[in-house]
């Protein structure tokens, strides 16, 4: 059973004929080609499917695409078109954030999220929006110093 | 330098030409036949090929690792990278320009002595000659030999070694382009494999009556107990996978395992013991379980069997052993198999990554023409890879009169390390034993000391005891499949010595530093652990036993690697939280600071997860799947501060930097822990309960 859902992705209206089920993400990958959102689990416990939906931190893996009629999803793909999003690409070149570079993408559109909603997040604020992130190569650090990069150069920094 | 003292992978692959290119105008292609794994390799080989040819590095490009034209350099693994690889560039591009030099010499009518070379150009007495790398290529006979007697430049010449170059592939993989997860190619269909839910399992029912009715689009491509799900949509064959309780069944034929022979123990004796003489020492068994390699994106592969020829792309760390066992398994001719290396997520060792090349490579070869992607699941990737290995390590050691070790006695029982395709002359290829059960490995042994040893690596202790006796036996009676996970034995070999060596303090009044100094004459060690001292201002100032203390550890990696010593300092409340990290290493030439600084502390980050919280659950000598819910590790909110410096000479060779820190770092944060509670912990991991366990047994 397949209707047609319409909602922005990234700026442009798009309408996706969509299984009732179908996980954006799939959707993303596949139908849309997007590719910088990652498969990690399918199961909500490792954030590398994370996507901003209407402003807000969501994983992508569990999502169905039948939930999204009229949502305004941004995937890493668009980061550079918004000021917060290109920071936010400067700061992780920058500070060479990430080892493996899987879970990156995740953890950029979870600071994304946070910087929109917070010009100045302190350290434990950025911690708390990441945690839901699971990093194996242990670039925790670089991670968090280039999310409080990214705060500064928006002039949200202390 | 004699031809017998080139590195291995010039031995192995002579030719010039397989090493460097000048096809593309500007650009240097630089051939290797190592891998990314998530480490930076390519950006600190390029790094190297720069300062080689007088270069900046962004005209150099890594060549595609290709079993069809790259060097055959064996695995990417065992720290070696930097330094064999690395090694091998800097002969071969050294002997590159020598002979480019030369083409202009020739060209120009002028003496050598006059010319020089700057980003590809040609000079003669400083001036432009018009000449360039690219021009002079084809006076050049690619084909010779590297010699290495080509001298290479000094390191008072280097530039582009010992900057903090940016990565090279990490805009990429940021974007969507930079992962074989990110591949795609043609009609591609997307698979599941069922996977085996312990060895030798056997696929006693498949109801393809109810797949068909369920997923209409689904097919199901069955071969012996190997059982994929093929489609077009991803989602229907994703959502299948996940009901395979519903359609599959399996069985245990009871008599069919057997456990794989092995060579019995090893015993080492260094320098002569003294004779035991009742004097005080400790009896001390430490130990850790199976730890899961738990890479962030599950294995994944590509395959297409077309016009008689198998092409599979792989994340592997060893292609060209990838590709000879998949010829076995599938008596094709490997000259028939080509393997491409697509970058994966992080690896750490043997994980998944070859088993899924394989499963790619049964389905395409059933589909001929058609290009099949395998991804496996979160679940899979956890519980039915290889795992890393449970070990144990008991320690018995005596102290004299004076408070020095007497005597030192290490045994160590070890599932097997280094089950690696093709290695024991075995397939180690999950789906080569779904196909055929006979397929399993009947004799396993350890790796040899020349490479480290895998149960045995760093069982020798750097103390300068006056004797050791060092016993290691690997142990098969399991059926769970375990391989290299990074550091291998080390791991827990350093976390047993440096724990014992503590225990061996404490019964000498000795301060845990000082005490180790008074053993130690290898300079190197001393100063890794004299300058951790002196970042962390050890011992710090907690009172023992109250909840809060530092420990301090160190190691040589693999007894000829990389030097660094560790200080952890740990809190205790109702579980055991890491609060700060200080190391300090040296790794000789330091090729790219933040790169060597990266790989150092996110395996301390990685260390401390497996000692704080890993071991994955055994029932019945079987892996029961499980998710990230039954397996956690460290999270953003438990990371420690970390500080890290380098002793840095650079007239000493590059050592290899990923497997430095996990053995100190176990240790340091044992010695902690044990400090803070009053108390020895011994067994990994040191979880809520194993603290629970210990103050009841207190």
């Amino acid at each position: 059973m397949s209707n047609s859902i319409s909602f922005r992705l990234n700026g442009s209206e798009v309408s996706l004929k969509a299984s009732g089920d179908e996980p954006l993400l799939f959707a993303l990958r596949n139908a849309l080609d997007l590719k910088a959102t990652h498969f990690g689990c399918g199961l909500e416990q490792c954030g590398a499917c994370v996507v901003a939906i209407d402003g807000e931190a969501r994983y992508s893996c569990t999502l169905p695409v039948s939930a999204l009629g009229g949502a305004n999803v941004t995937t890493p793909e668009a980061l550079g078109d918004d000021p917060v999003g290109a920071a936010l690409l400067d700061a992780f070149e920058q500070e060479q954030a990430g080892q493996c570079g899987y879970c990156i993408s995740g953890i950029l559109m979870s600071a994304y999220a946070l910087l929109k909603a917070e010009s100045r997040p302190g350290r434990e604020a950025i911690v708390s929006a990441l945690d839901k992130h699971l990093c194996r190569c242990g670039a925790h650090g670089s991670i968090l110093r280039a999310v409080e990069r990214a705060a500064a150069s928006l002039g949200g920094g202390a | 330098m004699i031809g017998n003292a080139l590195p291995k992978s010039l031995q192995d692959n002579p030719e010039l030409g397989c090493w460097v290119s000048f096809d593309r105008p500007g650009l240097i292609g630089v051939g290797s036949g190592k891998v990314e794994l998530g480490q930076g390799i390519l950006t600190a080989l390029a790094q190297i090929a720069a300062d080689e040819l007088a270069v900046d590095p962004v005209l150099v490009a890594l060549l595609p690792v290709d079993t069809d034209s790259a060097p055959d350099e064996g695995i990417t693994a065992g720290s070696q990278s930097v330094e064999v690889s690395g090694a091998s560039i800097r002969l071969a591009l050294a002997q590159a320009r020598s002979a480019l030099v030369d083409a202009a010499a020739t060209r120009l009518g002028a003496d050598v002595a006059s010319l020089s070379c700057r980003d590809g150009a040609i000079l003669i007495d400083g001036q432009p000659t018009g000449l360039d790398y690219w021009m002079l290529a084809a006076d050049v006979d690619w084909r010779q030999h590297v010699t290495g007697n080509v001298p290479a430049m000094p390191v008072g010449a280097y530039s582009a070694v010992g900057a903090s170059q940016p990565r090279i592939d990490m805009a990429q993989k940021r974007g969507g382009a930079g992962f074989i997860h990110d591949l795609s190619l043609a009609g591609m269909l997307h698979v599941r494999v069922i996977r085996q839910p312990f060895r030798l399992a056997c696929l006693a029912d498949v109801d393809m009556a109810w797949l068909q009715r369920r997923y209409p689009g689904v097919r199901a491509v069955r071969k012996n107990d190997f059982l994929a799900l093929v489609a077009a949509d991803e989602h229907a064959v994703h959502s299948a996978h996940g009901e395979a309780e519903k359609f599959a069944r399996w069985e245990e034929v009871a008599g069919l395992w057997q456990p794989a022979a092995t060579s019995g123990e090893k015993i080492t004796v260094l320098g002569a013991a003294a004779p035991h003489a009742g004097s005080p020492g400790i009896a001390a068994r430490y130990s850790r379980q199976h730890v899961a390699h738990a890479s962030i994106g599950p294995s994944c592969a590509l395959a297409q069997f077309d016009a008689g020829r198998l092409t599979v792309w792989s994340h592997s760390q060893g292609i060209f052993p990838l590709r000879g066992q998949i010829a076995k398994c599938l008596g094709l001719d490997p000259s028939m198999v080509r393997v491409i290396h697509a970058h994966g997520s992080g690896s750490y060792g043997h994980n998944g990554a070859d088993d899924v090349a394989l499963d790619a490579a049964i389905v395409a070869m059933e589909m001929p023409g058609q290009p099949v992607r395998v991804q496996w699941s979160r679940e899979d990737e956890l519980s039915r890879g290889p795992l890393g290995a449970a070990m144990s390590a008991s320690v018995e050691a005596e102290l004299d009169s004076g408070g020095q070790v007497a005597s030192w006695k290490l045994s160590v029982v070890s599932a097997p390390h280094a089950q690696r395709p093709g290695f024991g002359g075995h397939f180690n290829l999950s789906s080569a034993e779904a196909l055929d059960g006979a397929r399993l490995p009947q004799k396993v042994d350890d790796l040899p000391d020349a490479a480290g040893g895998g149960a045995a690596r760093n069982s020798v202790a750097i103390y300068d005891f006056p004797g050791q006796e060092v016993a290691v036996r690997l142990d098969t009676a399991s059926r769970i499949r375990t391989s290299s996970l990074r550091s291998l034995g080390a791991h827990l070999n350093v976390f047993a010595i440096e724990s014992a060596v503590d225990e061996l303090a404490d019964l000498a009044g000795a301060d845990p530093l000082d005490f180790r100094l008074r053993h130690l004459s290898d300079d190197r060690c001393r100063a890794v652990l004299q300058g951790v001292a002196d970042m962390s201002g050890w011992p710090g100032s907690h009172p023992a036993g109250e909840g809060r203390a530092f420990g301090i550890a160190a190691a040589r990696y693999k007894n000829k690697g990389a030097w660094l010593a560790a200080v952890a300092e740990v809190s205790v409340d109702e579980e055991i939280r890491l609060e700060r990290l200080w190391l300090c290493a040296d790794i000789g030439l330091v090729i790219n600071p933040e790169g060597a600084r990266s790989q150092i502390e996110g395996g301390a980050i990685q260390a401390a997860s497996w000692t704080l919280k890993e071991e994955v659950r055994v029932e019945d000598d079987r892996v029961p799947a499980f998710d990230w819910s039954a397996y956690p590790i460290l999270k953003f909110s438990e990371i420690p501060e970390i500080e890290t410096r380098f002793i840095v000479d650079p007239a000493r060779p590059p050592l290899g930097a990923g497997e430095a820190s996990q053995g100190p770092v176990a240790a340091a944060i044992g010695n902690a822990a044990s400090r803070a509670l009053g108390l020895r912990m011994r067994d990994l991991p040191l979880t809520r309960d194993r603290l629970v366990e210990a103050l009841m047994g207190a």
